[in-house]
């Protein structure tokens, strides 16, 4: 299966029910597939006349209920960001998945790259937190896409399943499974304002149609939902829950693979690098390599660095010029080597043996 | 019921300026719905930035106020997924002529059944007096001092060419012919695009030479022509005065439409 359909699959079986977009190389087998499966399952498939309102139209839908997605590439997902930004101060519940190309601008269409990683968490204006999942085999579209729903629903956030062109457009055999788990979103009680959270900072979500007649405003709001955008205290309180919402639950939702944790050497990775390290380790068996592998890149797990209690040296090849790599750094004093590699193809094993003195 | 009932009363008062026309459009609006027999809880307000946007914050059912320019897309994830909702869309000359003129054209193509109200004040309200895709050609905003130099939008023609099935202008002068239109626009189904000219006095008028807010509704008032009248003169080669303001329904047809109710 290619990785496209594997992610369009995963939906599916999440109980994606909606999904809007605008065809963009390489995601565009991801609307294809919906648009031939949602109407069997009554659900919605509409291409809509640009990403931005891909974005907008996922929005509405989530406020009925329904599961939503959009999939899109680097020139959409830049023209996405002011709505992303709406579905952040809404807490609407919505997955975006970005199959990255090189960019900047149209840059190199049907070729891998990593360079969306700090826009997805930081693209549109204004502080927040988000979820971003990155995959690094077929098999992982499809599981983290049906995550990437859970997570979305349980948070009240943007989900984005930030996988690039190699992993997209690979095929691999993947186990379907028979059944996948399902995080039902938590509605509101009735008698509790819209937006007064519980005990985990997210507030059940006001359907609408069921009676609760609420206002859903991208203005700094209050508790009801109203417009209240000149006070200080109000619009302090509130972005800090919209972020630490997420935040707080940075170690209990973070997701990555430790290999060798007793390593001195140790690769970190998310998405498609982590093939290429993958072969490095098994074509050194009797050298301890380490390798922390992403899955969830957002919230960064900086606890996982800990995991390598005797490392000495982080290596972490990126498909850009080190996005996630400085990030990394920020939280640990070991040294931290940065392999960026540009030009839409994956670091070579070879390449990456030679970087640490293995020669073939 | 009557219109008032939609209103969240803990919401009042309002941030329109004194003598906008925007109340009328929301009264005529929500009065219509009322003769609908909706029900609240199946309907759902939706909007983009701006003054007119404000509209749906003001009334109790469930409702988004999104993004400048953005409201259609909203509305069409809204309809689309649950056809059984009634989605009104309130917006402004700006929010939708301007930044969200290519959602109007593909709204109006794709003809999904909502009811498009705009409060058209000829001017960016909300950001305190800019031009807009239909000041008329010389007025003063103050990005045109010197009088606007751009040929103006006219929205119905626009809606009509992209595909509405239902089209009217009125204006907050025309407070019955506006509810009727907008109801008749809610029964049509496709999309109903119901343009209101209302006055500015803050914005516009002050600017234009209206002293007084009723300089500017008698202004619209003796300058608006049936829309019959004005095919008739036009055919007749007769002159048409400038600044008309062509009012009345300008079509109402059956083109295919998206999100009907089954
Ligand atoms: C993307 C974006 N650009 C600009 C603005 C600033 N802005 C807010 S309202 C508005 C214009 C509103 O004019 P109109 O749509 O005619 O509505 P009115 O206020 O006159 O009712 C603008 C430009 C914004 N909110 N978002």
């Amino acid at each position: 299966m290619q990785g496209n359909i594997a992610c369009a699959e995963g939906a599916l079986a999440a109980g994606c029910r909606f999904f809007g977009g605008y065809p963009i190389t390489p995601s565009t087998e991801i609307a294809e597939h919906m648009a031939v499966k949602l109407p069997k399952l009554s659900g919605t498939f509409i291409q809509m006349e640009d990403e931005i309102a891909s974005m907008a139209s996922i929005i509405g839908a989530s406020w009925t209920g329904k599961r939503a997605m959009t999939a899109t590439s680097g020139p959409g997902f830049s023209l996405m960001m002011e709505n992303i930004g709406f579905a952040v101060m809404t807490e609407t519940p919505c997955v975006v998945v970005n199959i990255q190309r090189g960019g900047p601008s149209t840059g190199q269409p049907t070729m891998a790259a990593a360079g969306d990683m700090m826009q997805c968490r930081f693209g549109s204006h204004g502080d927040y937190s988000v979820i971003a999942l990155c995959p690094s085999s077929v098999q992982e579209m499809y599981e983290l896409t049906v995550k990437a729903f859970n997570l979305a629903d349980r948070f009240r956030v943007p989900v984005f399943l930030m996988a690039d062109e190699i992993i997209g457009h690979m095929r691999e055999r993947i186990i379907v499974p028979d059944t996948v788990e399902h995080h039902e979103r938590k509605s509101l009680q009735p008698g509790v304002l819209p937006f007064h959270p519980d005990d985990d900072q997210v507030p059940g979500f006001p359907e609408f149609g069921k009676g609760f007649g609420v206002h859903v405003t991208g203005l700094t709001h209050d508790e009801r939902g109203y417009p209240c955008a000149t006070n200080p205290k109000l619009h302090e309180q509130l972005v800090m829950r919209l972020y630490n919402k997420v935040e707080q639950a940075r170690k209990e939702i973070a997701d990555y693979e430790v290999t060798n944790p007793d390593a001195e050497l140790v690769f970190v990775t998310y998405g498609s690098p982590a093939r290429s390290v993958e072969q490095v380790l098994h074509d050194t068996p009797g050298k301890k390599i380490g390798h922390l592998r992403l899955k969830m890149v957002w919230p960064f797990p900086e606890h996982a660095i800990r995991e390598f209690h005797d490392a000495a040296r982080f290596i972490i090849p990126e498909l850009n010029l080190g996005q996630i790599a400085r990030e990394f750094d920020r939280h640990t004093s070991v040294p931290v080597v940065s392999v960026p590699k540009l030009g839409g193809e994956l670091h070579l094993p070879s390449e990456l043996k030679k970087l640490i003195g293995v020669n073939e | 019921m009557s219109y008032e009932d939609w209103y969240r009363q803990d919401r009042l008062p309002h941030i329109y300026c004194a003598g906008c026309g925007n109340g009328t459009i929301i009264n005529c609006t929500l009065e219509a719905i009322d003769e609908m027999g909706w029900k609240k809880e199946e309907t759902v307000f939706v909007s983009g930035i701006g003054c007119s946007s404000r509209a749906p914050g003001y009334i109790v059912t469930d409702s988004l106020h999104t993004t400048h320019g953005r409201a259609l897309p909203f509305a069409t994830g809204v309809k689309m997924s649950r056809p059984e909702f009634h989605v009104v869309v309130f917006t402004g000359d700006g929010d939708l002529a301007a930044i969200g003129g290519n959602h109007f054209i593909h709204a109006c193509r794709r003809n999904i059944d909502l009811t498009v109200v705009c409060m058209n004040n000829q001017i960016y309200g909300m950001t305190g007096g800019q031009g807009s895709p239909t000041t008329p050609l010389g007025a003063l905003s103050t990005t045109t001092p010197f009088g606007s130099a751009e040929p103006a939008f006219d929205l119905c023609e626009l809606a009509i060419a992209a595909g509405a099935n239902y089209v009217s202008r009125w204006t907050s002068y025309h407070v019955k012919e506006l509810t009727k239109a907008v109801k008749k626009g809610m029964e049509t189904p496709g999309l109903s695009f119901i343009e209101a000219m209302v006055q500015c006095p803050t914005n516009y008028g002050r600017r234009n030479k209206f002293k007084q807010v009723l300089d500017q509704v008698e202004y619209i008032r003796s300058h608006s022509m049936m829309r019959q009248k004005y095919l008739q003169l036009m055919e007749q080669g007769g002159a048409v005065p400038d600044n008309t303001i062509v009012v009345g329904e300008f079509i109402n047809r059956a083109r295919p439409a998206m999100g009907v109710p089954r």
